[in-house]
């Protein structure tokens, strides 16, 4: 049985990841265990205490194989500025 | 819930000692730059980190500005300035002694972390000609571009730089251990320390660490007030594994703490609460001095101290008219009058002008390298940012010369608090240090944010060095003692017993830290009532007699954040000792009475605290129990001048 998180901070792209499990040695906070299949990217076996550094990401080899996503409630918004002065002459 | 087998081996019962003439526990900033100050003074060094060092600590991943470099070629203050206008800020209520070690030696290191490979200077050229760059040495500063004592810094660079010079200078480093108490000469409180004990976060083996002299690098205490049992990587502003640790090991062993009694509202990080750091619109730190608009893209004026409306972005980087100079940054909250910067007019005056909500950064129409140095340099180069904020939001299609970002919260702040969600933040309390950065302890050093009334990158930095310095010395002169085998066997009961528990019963750390978060908002919030602190101390004594005794980790990883739980409990218990010390409000301390009307501001006296014998022992020190800054500073450093 599964659950899902409230928050999924890291998202792999198992089409790039080449498993060197340096994401996984960089965090401070281990997040992270090695998948027991050699080669894959490793599981997030604890994702809510992942703090957002990005120091995962920054350290693999590979573009794109990592990704760090902020939870929902944080995303946070940006306008273009004309839209705002536009309203402003409405 | 996954089905996987834990990964690695299980070592519980197994031993390892270690020995070395100087021990650094923690190895975030401060923490590497007293191994290598150490190092270099030729002792043999043990570095015990609890993450990964190459990028642990609050600025692994980076940091944007390295405040107070008073000595640095273009700086027009001088450290013994820059210093009393700290203490003078706070009423006395800071560490006259650490800062004045980082207005001092601050510039020092910054060159240290350049020659290891950390970048500090425009090298590209790719500002040149710009108001806030000396294009003689390619330094970049930030705030008051006249004065020039704090710089712009790619800290990405800095962290990995210094784990290369660890290796280099052959520093032991063992990383994924959490050090879970100090040792101590025959096992006595308050005696010489002789080292520490460890537990491996992927194994649970056993650690024994024994020194010559031993430093406390391991930051402040987090999640007293504050949990999110969701996202408890998101509850404070710090890294997760930073809970104070060393606070509640140094309070067993006897140390001394002052400030205690020392916590503000809330301001950043607590999951739900605010947005992520650097990520949201505001006009503070790595964002000054942004452009704030109402969402009729009407903008906010800046004035400066005296309320003069400032038509001229140039104008929010200079002092006032007859201001020497003003400081910004990370432990100026609500600047005195003397130091105030220019600042966008107060949210409530906006409100009754007709502002209107929700308000934005905006960077479009700021001359072009402010725009570039803010969006690009400083949010890429500070903590937290270069990929949630600047690779995600670029990705995303955020364009700093059209688009505007969003403020939350009261203003331009963003999050709000409710009164009882506390913090230490803002120079909070600590250990109490001497000119060694010493403390009552014989053989143990402290160094960055653990030390009271401490803050910041350069601070961390300088502190570190300077206590491996002064550790590396003591070590010299001292011979090795053993360790206590009853003070051993008594720490490893400790920390394996919840393995022992009753899994179907048990107490998990969440849930514990849950309840300790419940207890201190409801007994020691806003305002403290001697009576209600009572009752609070003796709910986290039961937690301790009673709860402790029924707590469960199914693998290691969960039994090193019990063992955080429990000493974040510990914590809990010095904060609201050092409240009930303290009779009186106090508006420095942001430390407010019910049962007291008098303000006692005047009286300027630390509370200095520690256990001894199960007991809690205070006594009053003046707050410039340190003397003259520099002729101390020169009387304990010639060897270094
Ligand atoms: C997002 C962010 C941005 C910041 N930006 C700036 C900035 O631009 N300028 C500035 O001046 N300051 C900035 N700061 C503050 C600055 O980073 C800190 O003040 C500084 O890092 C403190 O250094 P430290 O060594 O005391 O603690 P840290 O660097 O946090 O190191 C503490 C270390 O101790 C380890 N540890 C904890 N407990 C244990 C244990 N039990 N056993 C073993 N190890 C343990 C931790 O894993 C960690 O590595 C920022 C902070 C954050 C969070
Ligand atoms: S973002 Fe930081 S805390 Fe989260 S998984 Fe990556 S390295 Fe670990
Ligand atoms: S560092 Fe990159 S390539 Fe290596 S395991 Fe992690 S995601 Fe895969």
């Amino acid at each position: 049985m599964r659950e899902m998180p409230a928050a999924n901070p890291i998202i792999y792209d198992s089409s790039k990841c080449i498993g060197c499990n340096r994401c996984m040695e960089v965090c401070q906070v281990d997040i992270f265990i090695p998948n027991p299949e050699k080669g894959k990217h490793p599981i997030v076996a604890y994702p809510g205490e992942c703090w957002y550094c990005g120091c995962c990401v920054m350290e693999c080899p590979v573009e794109g194989a990592i990704e760090l996503r902020h939870p929902l409630m944080n995303k946070v918004h940006w306008v273009e500025k004309s839209i705002l002065m536009k309203n402003n002459k409405e | 819930m996954y089905d996987y087998k834990w990964p690695y081996p299980l070592e519980y019962d197994r031993e390892e000692i270690i020995n070395a003439d100087v021990l650094v526990l923690g190895g975030g900033i401060a923490g590497c730059m007293a191994a290598i100050a150490a190092a270099r003074a030729g002792q043999k060094v043990l570095l015990v980190e609890k993450g990964a060092t190459k990028r642990s600590g609050a600025g692994g991943s980076g940091c944007d500005h390295w405040e107070s470099a008073a000595t640095n070629p273009c700086s027009k203050v001088t450290p013994e300035e820059l210093t009393q206008a700290m203490l003078h800020d706070n009423d006395g209520f800071n560490n006259g002694i650490s800062h004045y070690i980082e207005c001092r030696e601050g510039y020092d290191r910054l060159l240290d972390i350049e020659k290891m490979g950390g970048k500090i200077r425009d090298t590209e050229d790719e500002f040149v000609g710009a108001e806030f760059r000396d294009d003689g040495t390619k330094f970049m500063f930030a705030y008051d571009y006249e004065n020039r004592f704090t710089l712009r810094i790619w800290g990405t660079t800095f962290k990995p730089a210094m784990y290369k010079e660890l290796k280099r200078l052959g520093v032991n480093i063992v990383d994924r251990v959490m050090v879970t108490s100090l040792l101590t000469e025959d096992g006595i409180q308050g005696a010489r320390c002789v080292g520490a004990t460890g537990i491996h976060t992927r194994t649970g083996k056993f650690y024994i660490f024994n020194a010559k002299s031993s430093i406390i690098c391991m930051s402040r205490p987090a999640r007293i007030w504050l949990f999110s049992a969701e996202l408890p990587g998101l509850c404070e502003f710090r890294p997760p594994q930073c809970i104070g640790d060393g606070h509640a090991m140094g309070w067993r062993a006897g140390a001394e703490f002052t400030m205690m009694e020392k916590s503000v509202r809330a301001e950043f990080s607590a999951a739900g609460r605010s947005y992520p750091p650097y990520g949201a619109g505001n006009n503070h730190n790595t964002w000054y001095a942004a452009s704030i608009i109402d969402s009729r893209g009407k903008e906010i004026p800046y004035a400066d101290r005296d309320g003069n409306i400032l038509k001229d972005v140039k104008d929010r980087f200079r002092p006032a008219k007859g201001q020497k100079f003003f400081m910004k940054g990370g432990g100026i909250d609500f600047p005195k009058y003397e130091i105030e910067g220019p600042e966008t007019l107060p949210f409530s005056k906006m409100i009754e002008e007709g502002y209107k909500l929700p308000f934005y950064a905006d960077l479009t129409d700021l001359p072009e390298e402010e725009r570039k140095v803010i969006w690009g340099m400083m949010v890429g180069q500070e903590g937290k940012t270069k990929v949630p904020i600047y690779q995600n939001y670029t990705r995303q299609g955020f364009d700093p010369s059209k688009h505007v970002l969003q403020c939350y919260g009261a203003g331009w702040t963003s999050a709000s608090f409710l009164p009882q969600e506390r913090q230490l933040f803002g120079l909070p309390g600590g250990f109490f240090n001497d000119w060694t950065l010493g403390t009552n302890i014989d053989g143990l050093y402290v160094a960055g944010d653990a030390l009271y009334a401490s803050d910041c990158y350069g601070h961390a930095a300088a502190t570190g060095y300077y206590a491996g310095r002064h550790a590396a010395k003591y070590a010299k002169v001292n011979e090795l003692k053993h360790w206590d085998k009853k003070q051993v066997e008594d720490e490893k009961r400790r920390v394996y017993a919840p393995l022992k528990n009753d899994s179907e019963r048990g107490i998990g750390w969440k849930e514990l830290n849950m309840a300790i978060a419940k207890t201190m908002q409801n007994y020691c919030g806003e305002i403290k009532y001697d009576d209600l602190l009572k009752v609070g101390l003796s709910r986290l004594k039961e937690y301790e007699e009673n709860i402790i005794p029924q707590t469960f980790a199914y693998n290691p990883h969960e039994l090193i954040r019990l063992l955080e739980v429990f000493d974040i409990l510990t914590v809990s218990k010095i904060i609201i000792e050092a409240s009930l010390a303290r009779k009186i409000s106090m508006k420095s301390l942001c430390f407010v009475r019910g049962d007291s009307i008098e303000d006692d501001s005047s009286k300027e006296k630390l509370i200095v605290i520690k256990q001894y014998d199960g007991k809690v022992v205070t006594r009053e020190v003046p707050v410039n129990y340190f003397g003259d800054l520099k002729e101390n500073y020169e009387k304990h450093n010639q060897d270094y001048i």
